[in-house]
């Protein structure tokens, strides 16, 4: 049986590009996956009593090191905040590439902690910063230092010690631009070194955690329990900054959904399942739920969306045990078109998610498929036709066509880049100024304008270099419509500046695919979420149980 | 020093507040880009380009033709672009000029990604200087390490045949170089030797 890969029209929807989760194609996975055989190591590990001072982990494999050099600053509580706006934070991070000398850690240490008004070079390849979760950590050093392992409750309420506030990569502020490093093998994988930056990361607020209780007791002190260190993650606060991103890398976007999606195609093309994998499917399923009942917002939005992912994970498993032979033929398809009945978008992405799990076979080749040579289809096929770009509008762009932008809530809102920070934000194009240095966005509103304007034309046979010649406004929608004809999935099928738009799905999608759990939307502009939650320590890498993520609180 | 993604970034949004299209500023991004990545003055011309545009006008030439006259002087950038956009028809010429063309370093680059799209390399000759645009991969030049100047009087341009760059002898002299590597094969070499393509000549 062949199964078509689901329509762009529906995956490629806001409403549902919001309602993805983690998989084993997810890069923090992947990371995990390509580093297990890697020797790490912490290198240097110089805090004072109060936690203060650098610390370097490293991965090491025959003659490539990765050092992450860490510098954790003493701030007052009124400092602390997750904005971008902030210039000062708990701790701040980079990823040498090789074995800093005493003078990068120099040189570093007058440049990670200012951040975005730092200089990088291309020795360093992400950067990072993180803020306390000062209620947990206190908590923690407290009751570690009183020999006890802290509250559980309260940990899980949270989910990690430090939360980060972004993290660079690709040449900002000097850092290495990734065609240096490209062609690496252990890096064939997008956001690879942002993920083991991360990973580290969580790997020194434990040790910090550890030195401060026992620095205040040294005689009663005990660390904090493996376990429960597996159990926790690393925060993130993410806001707008993430959204154009998707739209700004059409190629890459769609190397990812067109990598899920083949993987679906695949598992329910499955004529008969083995029981092992049918079993392993389930084991995840229901394992999962204390993921859902865990997952802890005050967002009313996705508060409803987690208690309908509950409700219907629910009836799914109800379905899988008492209604559903696994033994029957292409069993996964069966449970797949039951979804599309029976469940909302956040169950069925769900879903889609935990039936790759048996299918390491199915998802290690896609994960390589993952990055993009950008560049390569960056120039437009300008001698061909007004009468072809037409066709690949009507055809990839279908939905687009139906909106009507002359009506105000449809281009009630427009990206822009702030003054102070350099960071995309959102507004309202009738309430605030600043729409004539809208951003280009609005993918949705200009590939109707161009579609207008090509349909004006008398001439089918004009090509488009002559078009371009005398629409010069149109360009970058022109460049994105003979992307998307080789790349279906490589655009949001929806109004980005419409009055309804939810930004936090834009980003949802992306931390999806970081690997990210526990959304927790702040606002319909910003949300936190935790990675790693669950995932083996770094001296566990060798021999790790591929299915943590669904183990992480049992 | 800034990486090539800043540079790129930076350029495309300058470009955009200089009055170009946002496509038009991402064309300009990615070959200022190229410019710097090969060593070439990118970002200190175009940042004259773009004071000297405030207060002085540039032509824009938009159907590129064997001969081209500016009365003031061509934009290297709308010019850059129309020969990138229109590379299938005007690769045909035998020699192109051009009369006038502002900054002719911004122009190169975007010739230098036409040489890619073509599939030939690109002859160019401005002033003192020779270039050669080899597929995009780099530009080869008697100007490098020198200031180009801000505005190119005449300059020609010519597609290079893909041809190669030795005569026959200097490759047959190599080649039989080379064969010092192989074995002779003897009768029985001959049919042990090889795996497929011994029977299946039918």
């Amino acid at each position: 049986m062949k199964v078509e890969l689901r329509d762009p029209n529906t995956i490629m929807k806001l409403s549902r590009l919001g309602s993805f989760h983690q998989s084993k194609l997810s890069f923090l996975r992947s990371f995990l996956s390509e580093f297990k055989d890697w020797d790490y190591n912490r290198d240097l590990f110089n805090l004072d009593k109060g936690g203060y001072g650098e610390a370097i982990y490293s991965f090491k494999k025959k003659d490539r090191v990765y050092s992450l050099v860490c510098f954790a600053n003493k701030i007052d509580d009124e400092e602390r905040s997750d904005r971008v706006i902030a210039t000062k934070w708990d701790a701040a991070f980079t990823l040498y590439d090789g074995v800093p000398s005493e003078d990068d850690i120099k040189r570093l240490k007058n440049e990670v902690p200012k951040q975005e008004i730092g200089r990088l070079t291309f020795k360093e390849l992400t950067l990072s910063r993180a803020n306390k979760s000062v209620r947990v950590f206190n908590h923690v050093v407290k009751n570690l230092s009183e020999g006890k392992q802290p509250d559980l409750d309260l940990l899980s309420k949270v989910g990690y010690l430090y939360r980060t506030t972004a993290v660079y990569g690709s040449g900002k502020f000097g850092l290495a631009d990734r065609f240096r490093i490209k062609n690496r093998e252990e890096i064939n994988g997008p956001f690879r070194l942002e993920m083991m930056l991360v990973y580290l990361v969580r790997q020194f607020t434990f040790d910090q955690v550890n030195h401060v209780a026992h620095n205040i007791n040294p005689k009663s002190a005990v660390k904090l329990d493996n376990q429960i260190c597996k159990n926790l993650g690393i925060g993130n606060s993410t806001g707008l900054g993430m959204a154009p991103f998707i739209v700004n890398h059409p190629t890459l976007l769609n190397n990812w959904i067109l990598s899920r999606e083949t993987a679906l195609k695949k598992i329910r093309e499955i004529k008969i399942v083995k029981n092992q994998d049918s079993e392993l499917f389930k084991d995840c399923l229901k394992k999962s739920l204390k993921n859902i009942t865990s997952w802890n917002t005050e967002s009313e939005y996705q508060q409803n969306k987690i208690r309908l992912l509950l409700r219907d994970v629910k009836k799914l498993i109800n379905h899988v045990e008492n209604d559903f032979d696994f033994q029957s033929e292409f069993p996964f398809n069966e449970i797949y078109l039951w979804l599309e009945q029976n469940s909302c978008e956040e169950c069925i992405e769900y879903v889609v998610s935990i039936m790759m799990e048996p299918y390491n076979d199915i998802t290690e080749p896609l994960v390589s498929n993952m990055s993009s040579e950008e560049e390569k289809y960056f120039n437009i096929p300008t001698y061909r036709t007004v009468q072809e770009l037409l066709e690949i509008i009507k055809i990839r762009y279908s939905n687009i066509l139906d909106i009507n932008f002359d009506q105000k809530e449809n281009h009630q809102n427009f990206w822009f880049i702030s003054k102070n920070k350099e960071e995309p934000r959102m507004a309202d194009r009738f309430e605030e100024y600043g729409s004539e240095l809208e951003q280009p966005l609005a993918i949705a509103r200009d590939i109707k304008k161009l579609y207008e304007q090509l349909l004006s034309l008398k001439n089918d046979s004009t090509t488009i270099a002559q078009f371009l010649s005398l629409n010069p406004d149109l360009r970058h929608v022109v460049r994105r419509a003979f992307i998307i004809e080789k790349f279906p999935y490589s655009e949001i099928q929806d109004n980005t500046i419409g009055k309804s738009i939810v930004p936090i799905d834009m980003l949802r999608l992306k931390l999806s695919f970081f690997g990210a759990l526990k959304f927790d939307p702040r606002s319909d502009k910003w949300l936190r979420i935790c990675m790693f939650q669950g995932a083996p320590l770094p001296n566990e890498l060798k021999n790790y149980d591929e299915q943590w993520v669904y183990k992480a609180n049992n | 020093m800034r990486s090539l993604s800043e540079i790129e970034t930076a350029v495309k949004r300058a470009s955009r507040a200089v009055g170009f299209s946002w496509g038009i500023s991402e064309e300009v991004g990615k070959s200022i880009r190229l410019l710097e990545l090969f060593g070439l003055a990118g970002i200190k011309n175009l940042n004259q380009y773009y004071k000297e545009r405030e207060i002085k006008k540039f032509e824009n030439l938009n159907l590129i033709s064997e001969k081209n006259i500016a009365q003031e002087a061509f934009c290297p950038i709308t010019l850059g672009v129309s020969f990138l956009d229109q590379i299938k028809l005007i690769e045909n010429f035998e020699t192109i000029h051009f009369k006038n063309i502002a900054y002719p370093v911004i122009f190169l680059s975007f010739l230098s990604r036409a040489s890619e799209i073509g599939g030939k390399k690109i002859y160019v000759k401005f002033d003192q200087y020779e270039i050669l645009l080899n597929l995009n991969v780099n530009i080869f030049s008697n100007g490098f390490n020198k200031d180009f100047s801000n505005h190119a009087n005449n300059v020609e341009i010519k597609f290079l045949d893909n041809q190669d760059n030795f005569a026959d002898s200097e490759w047959n002299s190599l080649y039989k170089l080379a064969e010092n590597t192989f074995v002779e094969e003897s009768d029985s070499l001959k049919q042990s030797g090889a795996g497929a393509g011994l029977t299946d000549n039918d």
